[in-house]
């Protein structure tokens, strides 16, 4: 157990809480570039969340307290689970057996905050926002959970930063049908989560189709922002539980690692997410439950594998 | 027979007052449903004081026989109302109540449409006072009660740039049991403010009707001056006409196809189809100047020529946008994400198209073989025919294909249109309109079936002018499209039906 705490790096943290908004701008280029328009430059994000924080927060008089801790607690939430997050081989900068757990319920408590604050307001949009949310979260959260644990049985780590070191310095040689359903299951899980095609539709102005954005509709100014940069960081830290199963750096060399490292962080979820909404349309929401479903199959199927 | 009960008439036809029979209501009323009963459909209900009396018009349409009749009755304060055996006639109704504060006894559920105020006399039929404001879309709608059902309200300010409507949904869950529409926030009045015209005014609230049929309710007003003076537009303006008409459904088709895409977060098409419909636009500015074909149509012809050069340049750019659109929209029934949207959503069957009496590319989605340009040619269509497309899914998929063919053999009469132009002036002068007389028009605008009916008074002055546009007709299939829909997949419905809210509300 000692051992991983001699290995914390502050980088993975680092490049986190100063990279993850350009993820979002990478996307949104991606995503201007194949339908043929100059889209917004690279930074837009980081303006946006400037520009925000100079604004102030409009409350209604019909919320409470609870209204305005979400954005707060949410974005606590994810800066913590940021913490436990390694980058690839790189390990987090806190790690301790079972950390994978905490990482699950931390992304929950943030979701459960968000909800909350929703229905704080009132207004049917935000209910039904929130509804949806709870349901689908419901079904990812079980997938997550059993993808990671299907990891942790594999790499005989249960510390997130142990689990991507081995897999990680194996350079594929831990490769296994098994982690191939946990990389699907992942992926659908990072989709969900993100509220990115085909699950929602985060460019949509239609509050009746929103899942997450409609949640988030009364909150304005550094609230907003706290928000924007929370699911940023989501984004950054659930694409690395993906990166850190398909990228096999293991050169050796620190700052080497940690620049592939971060090249593939924003290239690979970004080009990926670009690529998937420039290509398919959104399910219907009728429909989203079977995927999420089905994502749970694959980790259950993995860890059954796992456990043989 | 049908015939001897009516006064029959040709689409932009004219005839003198006189003619129109006045019988009891209650043989109006078996005339109408007996009518309806057998083929013709409702093209517009309304009632005009005639000498001191309120007289009650029906104008109906048959489309085998591509006539229009006349039927008429001398009404008091109320009438037994059409609507039960002839639901086509619900909306009409309730704009008739709400104009001249006449009951239709036995009307199912008479709520006011525009929420203005009655045109002649103290209270109206929901007993608001001419001191009274009228609190728009507040309504005695449904209401589910249950705990385990919520209401949603959504506008009438949207997220989207589009126009102010209040939608209510009685939802369980994600699941809409029913959905109610209110309108009313854009009225104008205009159909009061062309009375005593046509003067200079006229054409502008013509093709300000509904900002995106520009075109077509030009086309329909001007063709309505036109039938009262009997003057004769040159075949050169009649093919101006059409080819304008048939541009401004290409783009409005288009710009649909996009918006339905962006809907669904279809990236690529959204963003091809928006842009085309520009292109599309830009061709009808090319003829006039402006891309929404205003100053285009006038009484009398069209005020702008097209020259040699300007003709094959349009042909050159309809060719290449058209190409661009082929391939662009090609993608959407490529993509199975996208057909498990469009198909099996908002569907409508063939006998609620019939029943409701919706028009344009909503009835032919449904199966229904009605197109103005068709059943009551005009101008140009006399001469050369587009084939009516139609689709019997009935569902949002339906609606979208609809468009497509639509767009496909409209940019091939465009082409023929403009290949063929015959040489002529395109404006003659208009005279005097004929005193006491009635007259109908009827045009396929893109979203439908625009209907214009006008009396004129001794001295040849508009005495009544009643505009329907197809949206009027077409609200409530939306509305019953919705039934036992999911809430979410409510913005690609409404898309697909695309209405208008000014050309509603008037």
């Amino acid at each position: 157990m000692m051992t991983y705490w001699s290995h914390q790096s502050i980088s993975p943290v680092i490049s986190a809480i100063f990279l993850a908004p350009l993820l979002f701008g990478v996307i949104n280029w991606i995503k201007a570039f194949l339908s043929g328009r100059r889209g917004a430059p690279w930074l837009q994000p980081y303006f946006d969340l400037w520009k925000l924080m100079r604004k102030s927060a409009v409350y209604s008089r019909t919320t409470t307290w609870i209204f305005r801790a979400g954005p707060l607690v949410g974005l606590g939430a994810i800066l913590t689970a940021a913490m436990i997050m390694p980058m690839g081989n790189i390990p987090a900068l806190v790690s301790f057996p079972g950390d994978f757990v905490l990482f699950a319920y931390l992304l929950a408590l943030g979701r459960f905050f968000t909800i909350i604050a929703a229905l704080d307001t009132g207004s049917s949009f935000q209910g039904m926002g929130a509804s949806r949310e709870a349901y689908f979260s419901a079904l990812s959260e079980p997938a997550l959970l059993l993808a990671l644990t299907a990891v942790a049985r594999r790499t005989g780590s249960n510390s997130l930063s142990g689990m991507y070191e081995v897999l990680s310095s194996g350079s594929w040689a831990l490769v296994s049908p098994a982690m191939v359903l946990v990389f699907i299951a992942i992926f659908i899980v990072f989709l969900t989560e993100n509220a990115r095609i085909p699950v929602d539709d985060p460019t949509t102005h239609l509050e009746l189709t929103m899942i997450h954005e409609v949640m988030v509709l009364d909150h304005g100014g550094p609230d907003l922002a706290f928000i924007n940069y929370g699911a940023a960081l989501k984004m950054w830290i659930l694409g690395q539980l993906l990166i850190g199963i398909v990228n096999p750096v293991h050169t050796g060399i620190m700052w080497l690692n940690q620049t592939i490292s971060i090249v593939v962080s924003l290239s690979g979820p970004a080009i990926a997410v670009g690529l998937i909404e420039f290509s398919m349309a959104r399910l219907r929401l009728k429909r989203v439950p079977q995927l999420l479903v089905a994502a749970g199959i694959f980790s259950v199927l993995a860890l059954i594998m796992e456990l043989r | 027979m049908i015939e001897h009960d009516f006064l029959s008439l040709n689409n932009a036809g004219c005839a003198g007052m006189a003619e129109i029979p006045v019988v009891d209501i209650h043989i109006f009323r078996n005339t109408v449903i007996n009518a309806v009963t057998e083929g013709s459909r409702i093209l517009s209900l309304f009632v005009c004081p005639v000498d001191r009396q309120m007289r009650l018009f029906a104008v109906l349409g048959h489309g085998g026989k591509s006539r229009i009749y006349i039927v008429s009755s001398i009404i008091g304060d109320a009438y037994p109302s059409l609507t039960p055996a002839c639901p086509q006639a619900e909306r009409f109704e309730r704009e008739i109540a709400e104009q001249w504060s006449i009951r239709p006894e036995g009307h199912p559920w008479l709520k006011p449409i525009r929420f203005h105020h009655f045109y002649g006399g103290p209270a109206d039929v929901w007993k608001h006072l001419p001191a009274d404001w009228i609190p728009p879309g507040v309504i005695d709608g449904i209401k589910v009660e249950s705990d385990e059902m919520h209401e949603v309200a959504v506008g009438p300010v949207h997220a989207g740039i589009i126009e102010p409507g209040h939608f209510r949904f009685q939802c369980h869950g994600e699941h809409i049991y029913h959905m109610e529409i209110c309108l009313g926030y854009q009225h104008r009045g205009i159909e009061q403010a062309l009375v005593g015209g046509p003067d200079q005014r006229t054409i502008g609230f013509m093709e300000t009707l509904a900002g995106d049929t520009s075109i077509g309710h030009a086309t329909a007003g001007c063709q309505m001056i036109e039938a009262l003076s009997a003057d004769n537009v040159s075949a050169r303006a009649y093919a101006l006409r059409g080819i304008a008409l048939e541009l401004e459904r290409i783009a409005n088709h288009t710009g649909d196809l996009g918006a339905l895409a962006g809907d669904i977060g279809y990236l690529p098409v959204a963003a091809g189809c928006g842009r085309l419909r520009g292109d599309f636009l830009n061709l009808t500015a090319e003829i006039c100047g402006n891309r929404f074909g205003r100053g285009l149509v006038r009484p009398g012809g069209v005020a702008f020529d097209l020259s040699h050069k300007a003709v094959t340049q349009i042909v050159v750019r309809l060719e290449k946008t058209f190409k661009q659109v082929q391939s662009t929209v090609s993608l959407l029934w490529e993509n199975p994400s996208v057909l498990a949207r469009f198909e099996e959503t908002g569907k409508i069957t063939k006998k609620l198209c019939l029943d409701l009496g919706l028009v344009g590319p909503v009835a032919r989605a449904g199966g229904v073989e009605r197109d103005s340009r068709f059943e009551f040619p005009t101008g140009v269509y006399r001469m050369a025919h587009i084939p009516v497309a139609t689709c019997h899914t009935g569902d949002v998929m339906g609606r979208a294909y609809v468009r497509w063919l639509e767009i496909q053999r409209s940019t091939a009469f465009i082409r023929q249109q403009l290949q063929n132009l015959p040489i002529a002036p395109i404006r003659t002068k208009t005279g005097q309109l004929s005193p006491n007389g009635i007259a109908v028009s009827v045009v396929e605008g893109w979203r439908g079936e625009i209907c214009h009916v006008a009396l004129t008074d001794g001295q040849g002055r508009f005495l009544h002018y009643k505009v329907v546009d197809p949206s009027f007709h077409n609200w409530m299939g939306l509305q019953m499209a919705m039934r036992d829909e999911q809430i979410s997949d409510f913005p690609i419905c409404n898309k697909s039906f695309n209405l208008s809210y000014c050309g509603h509300d008037l």
